[in-house]
């Protein structure tokens, strides 16, 4: 099976942006706010900046399987995770600095998410989400008893001395790096979405017989995207040890992750790339703001309760408030 | 007797009781997971409101933990019934339970967790019961009642549960909305009503399972969480519907895990159950107790 057995779709819409075009606004978009940032220059800013941006990532790379395909995977964290102990292990033993680190994480990420696709293809609806709770357990299973990357005790990880040019911190070449690989995803995920691969995808996700008997390649799409989410999910966690300097499992494999990472695209909207990005900007500030004001219980708090809210009042999240409901 | 194989002996019965707890976790999330096909993923945060508050309980009246949880029964089959009102509202009647239902879940569970650290703090409870430091000797094995009487409580809780779904109509019109909802309605019986009746009990047979968790071991807010993947385990290497299935696995998890534990240490255990279930979802979707579909 080829993609020749796709049939060609004319989308009715005149004025639709070039996938050319939407990465240039994208890259113009993160040139923006990493200059904004930089003006405001506080290290704090930076901080919360990055944070915010880590869920951005996170976000998009779930819905990508979550929101296009309709598979929920509750193992977001395990991904995330990771990414950050591919950091970690790789930093240690190649001594590779953070950009190497992010690139052999998504190798790393996408294998994981390859794995897990093979091995949950039978799987639907609520036992795949099962089954990625329990690879979240296998993994930090391993993690905890792996000692070469500092087991339950954590590791720490140091940031370099010297900050790469143009920038007057490491936080915010960290931050920048973050702004990047944001507006990459949130690039990626809308061209998956508007071309074939997304086509195929939303057909797997409404009726997934109806989509193979059609001619869609369902197992491979499956596992383009279980491949993609995951590389990305790993991506998104890369950068986490250096934001604290240090990591141990039980915080890099936190619930707060995985309910994050299911939060943010369904309050947003699942089916566009928009959906995540302002679910992810919208949910992770607000936690960062009840954090410094309210405490870190609080936060989680916000997040069961705007989730639930927004399962129940608006089904098709932000997005579909605006486009009215179907 | 060779010192290896005591331990062996031991790490099996103990394995066994532990797996009588987790039968009683699970019978409940077989009940809503496996026959009404509600995925409530917050059942293990229910089980530890549960048991904080038969701990709490148990600190004002010192009464038997035990009794205390079957007391809270009815109060939490209403908010069982009540939760499954606003989840067919919400979504089973738009035909959205999928991701937006398993969503409500996982929202409801934070809610449940975080407002109990908001409320009794995040500390650990826990409730003596009288029999706790009592161990029964039976040649080489131990039996520690903290263990035994727990387990067996809930053991007999859910032989009475299937037998009441054997035996009485609306237990088997339970069965039924399990099968075909339609043909129940061709039966004059509301579908509907029925699942809300089956959701309160699977609530309240989460308070039991929390009154018999706080007499195993001390309980804090987040508890819950290593149960959620274990439960959902069970119940679906238990062959989802089947109460039987669901206790046998119980139990094999429980030595499982315990026999890892005695014999590579505790941090490993999880792994091996875990990866035990995922071999069974990606060889044997259907349960090692399950018929094919």
């Amino acid at each position: 099976m080829s993609d020749t057995t796709l049939p060609a779709v004319k989308l009715a819409a005149p004025r639709r942006m070039g996938h050319g075009t939407f990465w240039l606004a994208s890259a113009a978009v993160a040139l923006l706010v990493i200059l904004a940032l930089r003006g405001i220059g506080s290290e704090y800013a930076y901080f919360a900046a990055t944070f915010v941006l880590q869920y951005v990532v996170l976000a998009t790379a779930w819905n990508i399987l979550g929101g296009y395909t309709g598979y929920v995977n509750f193992g977001a964290a395990a991904f995330f995770a990771t990414g950050a102990y591919a950091t970690v292990a790789f930093g240690k033993a190649l001594g590779l600095g953070l950009l190497p680190c992010i690139g052999m994480a998504a190798i790393v990420g996408g294998a994981l998410g390859f794995g897990t696709g093979v091995l949950t293809l039978r799987l639907r609806g609520a036992y795949f989400a099962i089954a990625t709770l329990c690879l979240s357990v296998v993994l930090e299973t391993i993690v905890v008893n792996w000692s070469y990357v500092g087991g339950s005790r954590g590791a720490y990880v140091m940031r370099p001395r010297e900050v790469p040019w143009p920038f007057d911190t490491y936080s915010g070449f960290l931050c920048a790096v973050l702004v990047v690989l944001a507006a990459a995803s949130v690039a990626i995920a809308r061209t998956i979405e508007k071309s074939r691969l997304g086509l195929g995808l939303a057909a797997l996700r409404d009726d997934e017989a109806a989509a193979e008997a059609a001619g869609v390649p369902t197992l491979r799409l499956k596992l383009v995207a279980t491949s993609i989410s995951g590389a990305m999910m790993a991506v998104a966690g890369a950068p986490l040890p250096y934001l604290g300097s240090y990591i141990e499992p039980a915080s890099a494999f936190g619930l707060a992750y995985a309910v994050n990472a299911i939060a943010m695209p369904l309050i947003g909207g699942t089916s566009s790339w928009a959906g995540p990005l302002i679910g992810a900007v919208l949910l992770s500030s607000l936690q960062q703001a009840a954090t410094v004001t309210i405490s870190s219980a609080g936060n989680l708090m916000i997040v069961g309760v705007v989730l639930v809210v927004f399962v129940c009042a608006a089904p098709h999240g932000i997005i579909g408030l605006f486009r009215g409901r179907r | 007797m060779d010192p290896d194989l005591v331990l062996l002996l031991n790490g099996i019965v103990s394995g066994l009781l532990l797996g009588g707890l987790y039968a009683a976790a699970a019978a409940g999330l077989s009940v809503s997971f496996g026959m009404l096909d509600v995925v409530n993923i917050a059942h293990p945060a229910f089980m530890v409101l549960g048991a904080i508050l038969v701990a709490l309980l148990w600190g004002a009246t010192g009464i038997d933990p035990l009794i205390l949880s079957i007391l809270l029964t009815p109060a939490f089959w209403a908010l069982g019934a009540a939760l499954y009102v606003a989840y067919h509202h919400f979504f089973e009647r738009r035909g959205d339970e999928a991701i937006q239902g398993l969503a409500f879940f996982f929202g409801i569970m934070f809610i449940i967790e975080v407002g109990l650290v908001l409320t009794v703090g995040p500390d650990q409870h826990f409730a003596d019961a009288s029999y706790a430091n009592t161990t029964w000797r039976m040649g080489e094995v131990d039996l520690p009642l903290r263990m035994l009487v727990p387990a067996l409580v809930a053991l007999s809780a859910i032989a009475g549960l299937s037998v009441f779904l054997r035996r009485t109509f609306i237990g088997r019109a339970i069965a039924a909305v399990a099968q075909d909802r339609e043909a129940l309605r061709l039966l004059a019986i509301n579908p509907t009503r029925i699942k809300r009746l089956a959701f309160g009990i699977s609530i309240a047979f989460a308070a039991l399972a929390g009154g018999a968790l706080v007499v195993v071991q001390p309980v804090d807010a987040w508890s819950g969480h290593v149960f959620i993947g274990r439960v959902f385990a069970i119940v679906i290497m238990g062959g989802l519907s089947s109460l039987g299935g669901c206790v046998l696995a119980a139990l094999a998890f429980g030595v499982v895990e315990n026999v890892t534990a005695t014999f590579y240490g505790p941090s490993w255990s999880p792994a091996v159950a875990f990866g035990c279930l995922l071999l069974v979802l990606a060889i044997r979707p259907q349960g090692l107790f399950g018929r094919a579909a």
